[in-house]
């Protein structure tokens, strides 16, 4: 048993070794990914003002503003909302709570997997031939909402079922007993029960599918806006393209309204998160049953 | 609790004399058709769910029709034979190889960062951190993985390619090398994050049989619990390489718009994705052959991720038959 | 002898293939408790949940033979389920007032589930608490939530916001089994009290809580019903030899 007593240097040693490797490969990634956020808010703080907030595009960089992209993204934000998250969440209370176990079940729940999976710029694909094409929408901002809410769909869905879940059986069956319809029961029991859970979900898909640029870019929203959209079939463009659009210029000017167009964009989608984990603490707090 | 006697509940109010159900001793709701409320409700939720069916069938439908009116006049051996893709040019080549071979340099630079980076922060968070660091982490790379990807592609064009250039010389504006770094930065939290589910979800009483033989902490997560995470892993790093196949700002912004077959990652080359977004952004009419290009690049993008979805997904489905 | 107020006849039950309930004849008496006993998994369970359909509400399980209620098949294809469970309460193993729901809202949770209003809605409220022997204690604070109270009083808050539906049987599913001892005598001093005016089912794994509040027992072994008498028989001198093995605690 003399053993027992001697320490294992090598082993010692060894461990030691690879957390330092493992804290420097979790360090160094975000100490790159820090210079260069920082290096961002740097060069867009000094950009960042109420005329750069209030104005629109320029071809001089440093008269060049952000409103109709703001504008865009805010009106492409409660469409997309409005039209994904009734569907999404539809979609999960049927797969959580009507759907009979079976294959067209299995199949619809392998699908909705799938699409999650799928490129965002398919999406837009699909948005060109099908909204902007064949249903005549043009490149409008409801073309634009419409494929947004296609892609944002599969994460609600997935979002809302987790939620669901967390909801014990006995409370269904609590009304279920006490004479309840389904659709009643799930209204007054389940949906209360489990919707700080599943806002927080979808705010964050929401969060993500605000940063998206691909599909809006293949549907062909416009770059230069010099107007406001003012309904639904307007023209438009969103903060995301207009970032890409000064970053692809050559003038360094416009590289600096890149860098402030993040800093907005990066400080709604905080917002958005934000918003979210707050949702999530306040409903662990409540979690009793 | 106090204890009462039955007599303060001995002497009830009447009851059952303005019953609230109505009608009580009749039972005459006892045959009332289900209401019809519930069987419009119930069809309208299956038809949410029924929707996620449909937008998969428009995806293929349209890539399917406009890969066909592309084949009408691109001969398939053209297209899997040729190795230049100048569509947009006089003169014309339709080959898909340097499209392809310009999205695979780029994944696999990013998945040369991703992988490693991503694994080993997998294995310290679930194996060696505090409950404390795995609180802040977990979430920090959950809003990092949702930064969109348009801010990645600023910082490779306008930072990392110029910091860059200084240990390069002879590194172009637009390359491979810097677009393929930042989108595997963009991949690790993605990589980290599936992975440590997997590593986590490994039974501790594995780790402890481990233990209790006298293996060392290090020996027991690489000859124990990383064997039996593997699937796990495996399914992360394939989403992980399927992210990075159908990633397109950071391409379209930073690894330049030349279609070109070469494996020098200083060079500019375009990916499949970027090619779309460099259609999309001119003004090609419809029904044109440039037109039919995008959609026949995007039925390749839509298989490749396909495929490999579905692998990531078998192998999910394995760890979670192996765990329960 | 009392007029049955439910006959039981030739039911069967399944869970997928595998059957757990096999041709049940019972009657259950008016204004009278009965208890259902027998080891875990002999489906004394699945048999309350059939007397109010509530087994078919499990995915993939199913039912069939005849439960008279007032003389009329709740198993007719032409009864509406979801009608039924109106007139046949339910109180579970495990108290589940709804968390987001006050305990007056609680009360009152069947009528709002049936998109209706009482007339008078303190009233029930009151009438259905002091029913449950409930009311002297929560009277102070029926805005609190239902989870505030404690594990007994949450079971007789369940128990109120099943009388508040005013129904023709009431059962319970193990009432007590995720109670203290004190909450146990308080709810079996209940179902005492509740038994003049209401005909009760209860399951239970305890015997002695049998011996304490049922009229008759029915002794339940793998699926099928070994014996059913009255209470001082079954415990006192059963006929069957199972059921005699069981009582004195040979098995189960």
């Amino acid at each position: 048993m003399s053993r027992l007593y001697t320490v294992d240097a090598q082993a010692v040693a060894a461990e030691r070794a690879f957390r330092a490797i493992a804290i420097l490969a979790l360090v160094l990634p975000l100490c790159l990914l820090a210079l260069l956020f920082g290096g961002t808010l740097i060069d867009g703080f000094s950009r960042l003002s109420f005329d750069f907030l209030s104005g629109f595009p320029s071809r001089r960089p440093e008269e060049a503003g952000i409103l109709p992209a703001l504008a865009g993204t805010m009106a492409l934000m409660l469409l997309t909302a409005a039209m994904a998250i009734p569907v999404g969440v539809g979609a999960a209370i049927y797969l959580e709570e009507y759907a009979p176990p079976g294959k067209i079940t299995t199949l619809i729940e392998v699908n909705i997997r799938n699409l999650a999976g799928v490129p965002s710029i398919i999406y837009g694909l699909l948005g060109l031939e099908v909204f902007v094409r064949s249903l005549q929408m043009d490149r409008s901002l409801i073309a634009g909402a419409c494929t947004l809410a296609l892609l944002l769909l599969p994460m609600v869905v997935m979002a809302s079922r987790e939620a669901l879940r967390t909801v014990p059986r006995m409370y269904r069956e609590a009304a279920w007993a006490l004479g309840a319809e389904k659709w009643t029961g799930i209204r007054r029991v389940v949906l209360p029960m489990c919707l700080p859970g599943i806002l927080t979900g979808v705010i964050l898909s929401l969060a993500r599918a605000i940063g998206e640029t691909a599909p809006l870019i293949t549907l062909g929203a416009l770059t230069y806006v010099s107007f406001l959209p003012t309904s639904l079939k307007s023209a438009f463009t969103a903060l995301p393209i207009q970032i890409f659009n000064w970053t692809s210029r050559p003038q360094a000017g416009f590289h600096v309204a890149a860098a402030a167009g993040i800093v907005v964009l990066l400080t709604m989608m905080l917002l958005l998160n934000a918003t979210a984990i707050v949702l999530r603490m306040r409903l662990q707090k409540k979690v009793t049953w | 609790m106090s204890t009462e006697g039955a007599s303060s509940y001995g002497d009830l109010p009447a009851v059952a004399t303005d019953s609230p159900v109505g009608a009580r001793n009749s039972m005459d709701r006892l045959y009332a058709p289900p209401a019809l409320s519930e069987r419009l409700i119930r069809a309208f939720l299956m038809f949410c769910a029924a929707l996620s069916i449909g937008t998969t069938l428009g995806i293929i439908g349209v890539l399917f029709e406009e890969t066909r009116a592309f084949f009408a006049q691109v001969p398939f051996s053209s297209f899997f034979g040729d190795t230049q893709w100048t569509p947009l040019f006089a003169e014309k080549h339709f080959g898909i190889w340097p499209l392809v071979g310009g999205t695979m340099l780029t994944t696999l630079i990013a998945m040369a960062v991703a992988l490693p980076f991503g694994l080993t922060a997998a294995i310290y968070l679930s194996e060696f951190a505090s409950a404390t660091v795995r609180k802040w982490l977990k979430p920090a790379l959950e809003i990092l993985a949702g930064v969109p990807t348009v801010v990645y592609g600023y910082f490779a064009l306008t930072m990392v390619t110029p910091l860059l250039q200084t240990l390069l010389p002879d590194l172009a504006a637009f390359n491979v090398l810097s677009a393929g770094l930042m989108m595997g930065i963009m991949i690790l939290p993605v990589i980290a994050s599936l992975s440590e589910d997997a590593i986590f979800a490994v039974p501790s009483s594995l780790r402890e049989g481990a233990l209790a033989l006298g293996a060392t902490k290090l020996s027991t997560v690489f000859r124990v619990v990383l064997p039996s995470a593997f699937s796990g892993i495996g399914a992360a790093t394939i989403l992980g390489v399927s992210r990075a196949i159908g990633e397109t700002m950071i391409v379209a912004i930073a690894a330049g718009q030349q279609a070109r077959l070469s494996l020098d990652p200083r060079e500019g080359m375009q990916t499949m994705t970027a090619y779309i977004v460099q259609v999309s952004m001119g003004d090609t009419p419809t029904g044109t052959i440039e037109f039919h290009t995008i959609f026949a690049v995007g039925m390749m993008l839509f298989c490749m991720t396909m495929v490999l979805n579905l692998i990531a997904q078998h192998l999910r489905g394995r760890v979670l038959k192996g765990s329960l | 002898m009392v007029e049955p107020r439910m006959k039981v006849q030739g039911l069967k039950a399944w869970f997928g293939s595998s059957i757990a309930l096999r041709d049940i004849d019972l009657d259950i008496a008016d204004k009278q408790v009965t208890a259902i006993i027998g080891p875990s998994g002999c489906g004394k369970s699945t048999f309350v949940r059939c007397l109010n359909r509530m087994h078919e509400v499990t995915p993939n399980a199913r039912a069939e033979g005849k439960v008279l209620l007032d003389g009329k098949d709740i198993y007719d294809p032409a009864v509406n389920p979801v009608a039924l469970r109106r007139y046949v309460g339910m109180v579970f193993q495990k108290p589940n007032p709804f968390p987001t729901m006050s305990i007056r809202e609680n009360v009152l949770a069947g009528l709002t589930l049936l998109g209706t209003r009482a007339k008078d809605e303190s009233g029930l409220v009151e009438r259905s608490l002091r029913q449950a022997a409930l009311w002297e204690e929560v009277r102070g604070g029926l805005d609190r939530p239902g989870v505030s109270l404690s594990g007994g009083q949450q079971q007789r808050l369940c128990i109120a916001r099943a009388l508040a539906m005013e129904p023709e049987v009431l059962l319970m599913d193990e009432p007590c089994s995720a109670l203290d001892p004190i909450a146990t005598a308080k709810v079996e001093e209940l179902i005492l009290e509740l038994r003049r005016r209401y005909t009760i089912v209860i399951v239970t794994h305890n015997m002695q809580q049998a011996q304490r509040v049922a009229d008759t027992t029915a002794f339940f072994y793998m699926g099928s019903l070994v014996e059913h008498a009255a209470t001082t028989k079954i415990f006192g001198n059963p006929t069957e030899r199972r059921t005699a093995d069981y009582v004195s605690g040979r098995f189960g």
